[in-house]
């Protein structure tokens, strides 16, 4: 299993993997944000929260496709789900190597993001916190609907339909814990909402991904 | 010994039935060839025994983890090296050394070339070098020698010729000749699939639709 991580991440930063794509984009969207509401600080501070974790969620969505789609097109699917480790494994590791390239950079890299939309001193650990928490999930749920959608051709935006209602729990209670770390309200409520989606959907999806690809192999 | 025994199995391919009453068994230390013309099931009954698909009705016996599957893709990571490919199944696999693998199918010169700039044939013998590091006694083999030239058909016998040898059974899905004495071969032709208006079975995976 260690092998298939270290094979996934591998990939990722060789010729065309994809690594930094996310991140990219969630800079561009925070810098596009200020072009449209305008610069007046007070806008900003105020839908930052929000845009940040909207700018996360669809940078996650844009390498989504990738995770299976290449593995069933050259055959590798098919030689992993025969190979001597557990489906639900693969897609657990699957749904790590995506995480470790694309949530772990929009982590670290959030704070500096924050700083273009004015977001208040007090919002930044609770940022971080957030995103740390809630972008686990949001690989997870990805891994999912790439699992339902692979063999698809042109699966990638049937894949975003199914996967953004899912990421809505996750969106709100991120979004919230920003908005009320920012403000100096207590933060146990959505803190602790976000910690039990994404224990959840770790501990549970996984087989239901394991499932799709089952079904979508024979 | 037995390594696999499949007893009346019918398989289906997108809900149809393709193949059914198929019979047969294999020892170890021979091999199994399966002929019939395009389309009448090879590849679907080599992956109802992979497992990648359940089988329609009857039964199929091995022992577990016993199989090792290679298909018409060779599974290869084109920015990968050829050592790294390899050394990655070998440890899905949990087995050891690559380099006398690379060295019986002719790849110790491309070891470090990535797979994107190997010619097709290159890239069959790297999917072939597979089997050989997952140490699994049953292969189960779809088209082989596709893309082979001749001097490569002949390493990839001497490798299949040595696996039986070694205890080990092939079951493949070939047109051409291997020149391997232990194969016997099985025509799929009788087995195929009778209309349902003749008496055959219905059903497969999508039923509930129709």
């Amino acid at each position: 299993m260690i092998a298939l991580l270290i094979r996934d991440l591998r990939l990722a930063v060789r010729a065309g993997g994809g690594f930094g794509l996310g991140l990219a984009f969630f800079l561009i969207v925070t810098t596009l944000v200020p072009f449209g509401v305008g610069p007046e600080g007070g806008t900003l501070a105020r839908i930052a929260p929000g845009i940040l974790w909207v700018g996360a969620l669809l940078a996650c969505l844009l390498s989504l496709d990738r995770i299976f789609a290449l593995d069933f097109e050259d055959g590798s699917l098919d030689l992993l789900a025969t190979a001597p480790i557990p489906l639900e494994g693969v897609v657990t590791i699957k749904a790590l190597a995506h995480w470790i390239t694309t949530g772990l950079p929009l982590v670290l890299a959030a704070p500096v993001f924050g700083v273009l939309l004015h977001l208040p001193a007090a919002g930044y650990v609770w940022l971080v916190v957030s995103l740390a928490l809630g972008t686990p999930a949001l690989s997870v749920l990805g891994t999912f609907g790439a699992a339902l959608t692979v063999g698809l051709k042109r699966g990638g935006l049937l894949l975003s339909l199914l996967v953004l209602p899912l990421y809505v729990p996750t969106l709100i209670f991120g979004a919230e814990l920003v908005r009320r770390g920012a403000s100096g309200m207590q933060t146990d409520t959505a803190l602790l909402m976000l910690a039990g989606i994404t224990a959840a959907a770790v501990a549970l999806v996984p087989f239901a991904s394991a499932a799709a690809i089952r079904v979508n192999l024979r | 010994m037995n390594v696999l025994s499949v007893l009346d199995l019918a398989v289906s391919r997108g809900g149809q039935p393709v193949l059914e009453g198929v019979n047969f068994t294999l020892q170890s230390g021979r091999a199994l060839v399966l002929r019939g013309p395009n389309g009448i099931g090879k590849t679907t009954l080599l992956r109802t025994l992979a497992g990648l698909q359940p089988a329609l009705q009857g039964s199929i016996s091995a022992p577990p983890d016993s199989m090792a599957y290679a298909a018409h893709a060779d599974g290869l990571k084109a920015t990968l090296t050829v050592t790294e490919n390899l050394r990655f199944w070998a440890s899905i696999y949990g087995t050891g050394d690559v380099i006398p693998v690379l060295r019986a199918m002719n790849l110790d010169a491309l070891a470090g070339r990535a797979a994107m700039s190997l010619s097709a044939g290159q890239k069959r013998r790297l999917g072939l070098a597979r089997l050989l590091v997952t140490g699994r006694p049953f292969w189960v083999l779809d088209e082989p020698t596709v893309s082979l030239d001749a001097a490569s058909v002949a390493l990839f016998a001497a490798a299949v010729r040595k696996h039986l040898a070694a205890g080990g059974a092939a079951l493949m899905a070939t047109h051409i000749d291997l020149g391997i004495d232990e194969a016997e071969i099985l025509d799929l032709g009788p087995f195929k699939a009778r209309t349902p208006e003749a008496g055959g079975i219905v059903g497969g995976f999508d039923e509930a639709f129709t």
